[in-house]
């Protein structure tokens, strides 16, 4: 059973002082210092005058700050969706693989997972690119195709015309995917591993389908483990910073590269401090949501 | 799968068994539409990063058509000093926020396994915030902290002018500790404490030669997490860096700004062969674990 406090205190205090003290004083307190700062003005280069304002909030909730809130919604929903997509069949592959398969493949997934994220994203620049592999494949088919269609008599095609797929929404989207699909496929796979199988062969048994199956039977036995995959995928890549800074151009940026731009060339801290806190307000949206799926799942099992 | 066979062994004329070339209904993984899919997957979580490795071995500047083989942009990299000392830093804040992060998350999964005392759930739901907030927040708060309110003295001797980035680190990397340390100690025996107190053993000895040892696992994982969300880290770095005080990932960044060579290739490859080795090392490690307590 767990002790109370007060049957050991002097263990207590010894094991519990040092890492609250840690997260009160180099943790809480910074975000306390920023949200402090949300309700400030700048009265010079340097000083900031709490003044007890809404003005941050008001200024950020302007259309075009609004839009670009609506815009990392959106981009950050898309990418849960396609990283859902691609990774359902991938864990259900893996969760139904045999014991040695398996370990090989959980453990293939997760390395590009330790690989560091700014290396990631700058492979992928490579592959992108005008002159990357993308586009050469491309060229290749279209020579191939325009040198068949002049083999069977026909107009060949046109020049190729590189794609233009880096420095724009479109990269941003793929290059989420990429750095996010891991945080999607494991906990889809713990949740397929822990699945009871007697179900599916009996639903497989009374004569449904492999989709049916899928969708009817897999889908909601595993439904705790896709809302935590959605959370934990959606999370950050609502708060991504990386991935649209060096894969996007100049209208795909997201709402950590204008809070970013408030305190590093701006120089409007509370501004930024508040899309700090409206962001993050945003997450804990995303978590109450998240909590409130599992507990109506909960109590239907 | 055995175990499956074993608990439908009543129906026996229904079960299943896997028939040798014939795939069963459930191995999704031997069934070629998944298998495309998987492979897909695969190719495009690898391709990047193996063409980027390859091309660090490119005999040209351009980096997009293969010139031939060199290990001249290895060389630029070792040789260029700036490079090398961000890489020596990572590596110096990683392995301070792995010892410091190891001890704060084990110590805070004690306390939370252990003791019931007022403000419980509080304390759980703080401990969890450093996972949950977006590291973009995370970093400016540690930028105003660090400008406004703690300032870190600056032309401080190496490594403590490494000071800021290590404290932010650890800020966001002992919960994931305390986590991971809190899931071993469940399938802790709280009688073996009580055992152990009773035939005399001190609580310090009671902590260091009992529950320790049970935690050995979770503690090796959470190391390895540790050092790699540090190693990893841009962008909270990237807020508490100063101009002398470099972190690869921070420099690999003004690189890329500045221009595309084969030598940030080089760099990079040395930095995924180095996290490649040390999570082989701490899988190796965890896996000797239970063989070791049977023994």
């Amino acid at each position: 059973m767990e002790q109370t406090w007060k049957q050991a205190r002097a263990a207590f205090a010894a094991i519990s002082v040092p890492p609250l003290a840690w997260l009160l004083l180099f943790f809480l307190i910074p975000l306390g210092v920023i949200w402090a700062y949300t309700f400030g003005e700048n009265t010079g280069p340097t000083t900031i005058d709490f003044t007890g304002t809404f003005a941050n909030y008001a200024r950020a909730l302007e259309p075009l700050y609004l839009g670009i809130f609506v815009k990392s919604v959106v981009v950050a929903a898309l990418t849960t969706l396609l990283c859902l997509i691609v990774g359902f069949p991938v864990a259900l592959a893996i969760a139904f693989a045999s014991p040695k398969a398996k370990a090989w493949l959980l453990l293939l997934i997760m390395l590009p997972f330790w690989t560091n994220l700014l290396i990631r994203t700058f492979a992928l620049i490579a592959v992108l690119r005008e002159q990357g592999y993308v586009n050469f494949a491309l060229e290749w088919l279209w020579n191939n195709a325009s040198g068949f269609m002049t083999l069977i008599g026909l107009q060949p095609l046109g020049e190729f015309e590189p794609l233009t797929l880096l420095y724009n929404n479109f990269a941003v989207v793929v290059g989420l995917v990429y750095v996010h699909l891991p945080f999607m496929v494991l906990p889809l796979y713990s949740a397929l591993d822990r699945m009871d199988r007697s179900l599916m062969e009996a639903s497989l048994d009374l004569g449904a389908g492999h989709l049916k199956t899928i969708f009817l039977v897999v889908v909601p036995l595993a439904a705790p483990g896709i809302a935590s995959g959605i959370l934990i995928t959606f999370i950050p890549a609502l708060g991504s910073y990386l991935t649209p800074d060096l894969l996007g151009g100049t209208d795909s940026q997201m709402i950590a590269n204008v809070i970013e731009r408030q305190f590093k060339r701006a120089n409007d801290w509370p501004f930024g401090a508040a899309l700090s806190f409206l962001l993050m307000y945003l997450t804990f949206i995303a978590i109450a949501l998240q909590a409130l799926v599992q507990r109506r799942s909960d109590r239907r099992a | 799968m055995a175990d499956q066979a074993l608990i439908s062994t009543p129906s026996p004329g229904l079960s299943k068994k896997p028939v040798k070339d014939k795939p069963g209904p459930l191995e999704y993984m031997r069934q070629w539409p998944l298998r495309v899919i998987v492979g897909a997957t695969l190719l495009f979580l690898y391709l990047p990063l193996i063409t980027l490795m390859v091309f660090s071995f490119n005999d040209s500047r351009r980096n997009i058509v293969w010139q031939g083989f060199t290990f001249k942009y290895y060389a630029k990299a070792f040789n260029n000093e700036s490079l090398a000392q961000a890489f020596v830093n990572s590596l110096t804040i990683a392995f301070l926020c792995t010892v410091i992060s190891v001890i704060l998350g084990a110590l805070a999964a004690v306390m939370l396994w252990r003791f019931k005392f007022p403000g419980k759930t509080v304390v759980e739901g703080s401990m969890a915030l450093p996972i949950v907030v977006p590291e973009i927040c995370m970093g400016v708060a540690m930028l105003v902290f660090f400008a406004r309110v703690f300032p870190w003295p600056s032309g401080l001797p190496w490594p403590l002018n490494l000071g800021a980035i290590t404290i932010a680190h650890i800020s966001f990397a002992f919960p994931f500790v305390a986590t991971v340390v809190r899931a071993r100690l469940a399938s802790f025996n709280r009688e073996l404490e009580e055992a152990a107190k009773d035939l005399g053993a001190s609580e310090w000895r009671t902590f260091w030669d009992v529950l320790v040892p049970h935690m050995q696992p979770g503690l090796i994982a959470g190391a390895l997490l540790a050092f790699t969300l540090s190693l990893d880290d841009f962008v909270i770095t990237f807020f508490t860096a100063g101009p002398d005080t470099v972190t690869f990932p921070v420099k690999v960044y003004s690189m890329l700004r500045f221009s595309v060579t084969p030598e940030v290739n080089a760099a990079s490859t040395i930095l995924i062969v180095v996290t490649v080795i040390l999570t082989a090392v701490g899988l190796q490690m965890q896996n000797n674990e239970p063989k070791d307590k049977k023994a």
